[in-house]
């Protein structure tokens, strides 16, 4: 099987935020792998470890697809250290800004170029967290949609099953080769990278494209930020310390807001 | 008068209140024509719930493909009515649900998409909450039909009774649409509590709770409230993952977050600082969570809580 995942770098979720310009400043914070691609990694790795393994001349491949700029091959490099064979990188300066449907666009002509039978993405980047782009490369590849994971089975002779999970509630779907799969967080527990995997990545190649390379036209974004403004802080109300009738001056507090 | 579409929102077999908060933020825009794709034969049943909000009108398109193949059945019959009709704008709601047909719809009809809106406006400017609500943002799609998917209670509902016109219609669904096949669908467990995101009031436990969230719920219960977690209490397995609120779990926004036993990281604060009102117990007087309360006990929630429950159900008599 030839595997793919999808990845994104993106500033870290415990970092504050801020716009610049009608875009997210990603210059000045820490830039991490998404947390949530972590989960789709590991089960990149299982499924090709539950059928014989990724090692080198071993049956399956799992590749690493991101778009991002050149610093996103600190997070490529983490996916590789889990265990991944190798990368692609799309870095192009006409890309910056790109909303969800570029980045769908650019992500299906790697993915369609490449032959996968199978990709795996996160639900969602912890930085937009729009949810979309699984669903868009499905559209666009025309390929079976199964997303929201919380179980996959692979029957290597063609065919995926999984379990989806979202507040509509539960739903058993599978599908045939070429599929697109986005897995929910705690579908597993992420490897963390061992000493060995960090040292073999180093080695792997990150195949590293512009657009031209690609092979699709820059699009400009289909929806602009008109303004942005930092919401006033919220300021801390009342405090009180218990000392024995802390759940009274509670629900006093709830009672005096109309809250119950 | 131009049209806006809506896609009426279900659960079982009636239609939502995020369906009358949809059409609300949509008639600001032009007359609502409401979408209602069902299973075959209950096309008629489901519309009829469709009778609040300001909606003129409700498109039938009934189909077994929408419960066989889900989303991408789904998103096939929508962008076949947005070729139709040409509207001024489609709405949907932001749930996971919502935003992959949305997704799915933009690329069918090369339309731009705003996901979770807290309002929309004449013009369908978007407003959103972004970076875990540190930052107001207004956005407008440029191209195609603006697709904009609106966070479930964010809009004040108009729910007075509607009596709409009914359309029926077909849908082509295509073969790509058909790849996934659905075999069985169980409605979520709802145990009583209402949705997370679409509660009204959201009690959340903890590294405090240790583990114990039987007073975080019983006093959730008392209120009527949804039960959320941290993430350090999701990571430890001491409750659901589908509970978890924060930059990596749900975004809420209740009029009433009680937080009990969590210090506050950003993590979490991203995802419910946006609440009307915050209520924080925790034990560390440092908690960072307190400085964003409206009002704060410095205590153990072992006896903050259950004292705060009792209180409760005394009022209520």
């Amino acid at each position: 099987m030839k595997i793919a995942v999808c990845v994104k770098q993106v500033p870290d979720s415990w970092a504050e935020k801020k716009m610049v310009g009608g875009v997210l400043d990603r210059e000045n914070v820490d830039a991490v792998l998404n947390d949530l691609d972590e989960y789709a990694v590991e089960e990149a790795l299982r499924i090709a470890e539950a059928h014989g393994g990724n090692e080198e001349g071993g049956p399956h491949t799992v590749t690493v697809i991101s778009m991002g700029p050149e610093r996103a091959t600190e997070a490529v490099r983490k996916a590789l250290s889990m265990g991944a064979n190798d990368a692609i990188l799309v870095s192009d300066a006409a890309l910056a800004g790109s909303d969800a449907l570029a980045t769908s666009a650019v992500l299906a002509k790697v993915i369609s170029d490449g032959g996968y039978d199978i990709v795996i993405c996160g639900t969602e980047s912890t930085d937009a967290r729009m949810s979309v782009v699984p669903a868009m490369l499905s559209a666009r590849l025309g390929w079976a949609q199964l997303t929201f994971a919380s179980k996959v089975v692979v029957d290597p002779a063609g065919k995926v099953s999984i379990t989806r999970v979202t507040e509509a509630g539960v739903d058993e779907m599978s599908a045939a080769f070429p599929v697109v799969i986005s897995v929910v967080e705690k579908i597993n527990e992420p490897r963390y990278p061992s000493f060995k995997g960090i040292m073999a990545a180093k080695k792997k190649t990150i195949e590293q494209k512009d657009l031209a390379a690609v092979g699709v036209a820059a699009q400009s974004a289909w929806s602009q930020v008109k303004d942005a403004t930092p919401r006033p802080p919220r300021e801390a109300g009342l405090k009180v310390t218990d000392e024995g009738s802390g759940g009274e001056a509670l629900v006093t507090f709830l009672a005096e807001k109309k809250l119950i | 008068m131009s049209t806006v579409l809506i896609l009426a929102d279900f659960s079982g077999d009636h239609a939502t209140k995020t369906t009358a908060e949809l059409a609300t933020a949509a008639a600001r825009i032009g007359s609502v024509s409401a979408v209602v794709l069902a299973p075959a034969g209950k096309g008629a049943a489901l519309a009829a719930t469709v009778n609040l909000g300001p909606i003129s009108n409700v498109i039938v398109i009934e189909s077994n493909d929408f419960a066989s193949h889900g989303v991408a059945a789904v998103a096939d019959a929508l962008a076949g009515v947005v070729k139709d009709k040409a509207p001024a704008a489609l709405l949907i709601a932001s749930h996971a649900f919502g935003k992959e047909v949305a997704a799915r719809v933009a690329i069918l009809t090369e339309s731009g998409i705003i996901t979770d809106a807290v309002d929309v406006s004449a013009d369908a400017t978007a407003t959103q909450l972004v970076f875990g609500g540190s930052t107001t943002v207004h956005s407008q799609v440029s191209q195609g039909t603006p697709i904009i998917t609106v966070r479930p209670n964010s809009i004040d509902a108009d729910l007075s009774a509607a009596s709409p016109a009914i359309e029926n219609a077909t849908a082509a669904i295509s073969d790509v649409a058909k790849k996934a096949t659905i075999a069985s669908s169980q409605p979520p467990v709802k145990g009583g509590r209402p949705e997370l995101t679409e509660a009204n009031i959201v009690v959340s436990g903890g590294r405090g709770t240790d583990g114990n969230f039987g007073a975080v719920e019983a006093f959730a219960d008392l209120l009527g409230a949804a039960v959320g977690a941290s993430r350090a209490a999701t990571d430890a397995g001491w409750y659901p993952h589908s509970h978890q609120v924060g930059q990596t779990g749900k975004t809420v926004s209740p009029q009433l977050y009680v937080a009990c036993g969590i210090s506050g990281a950003i993590q979490h604060r991203a995802g419910m600082q946006t609440s009307k009102t915050i209520v924080v117990v925790n034990k560390d007087p440092e908690a960072p969570l307190f400085d964003i309360a409206d009002f704060g006990v410095i205590g153990d929630l072992f006896n903050v809580l259950p004292q705060a429950t009792a209180a409760v159900a005394a009022k209520k008599g």
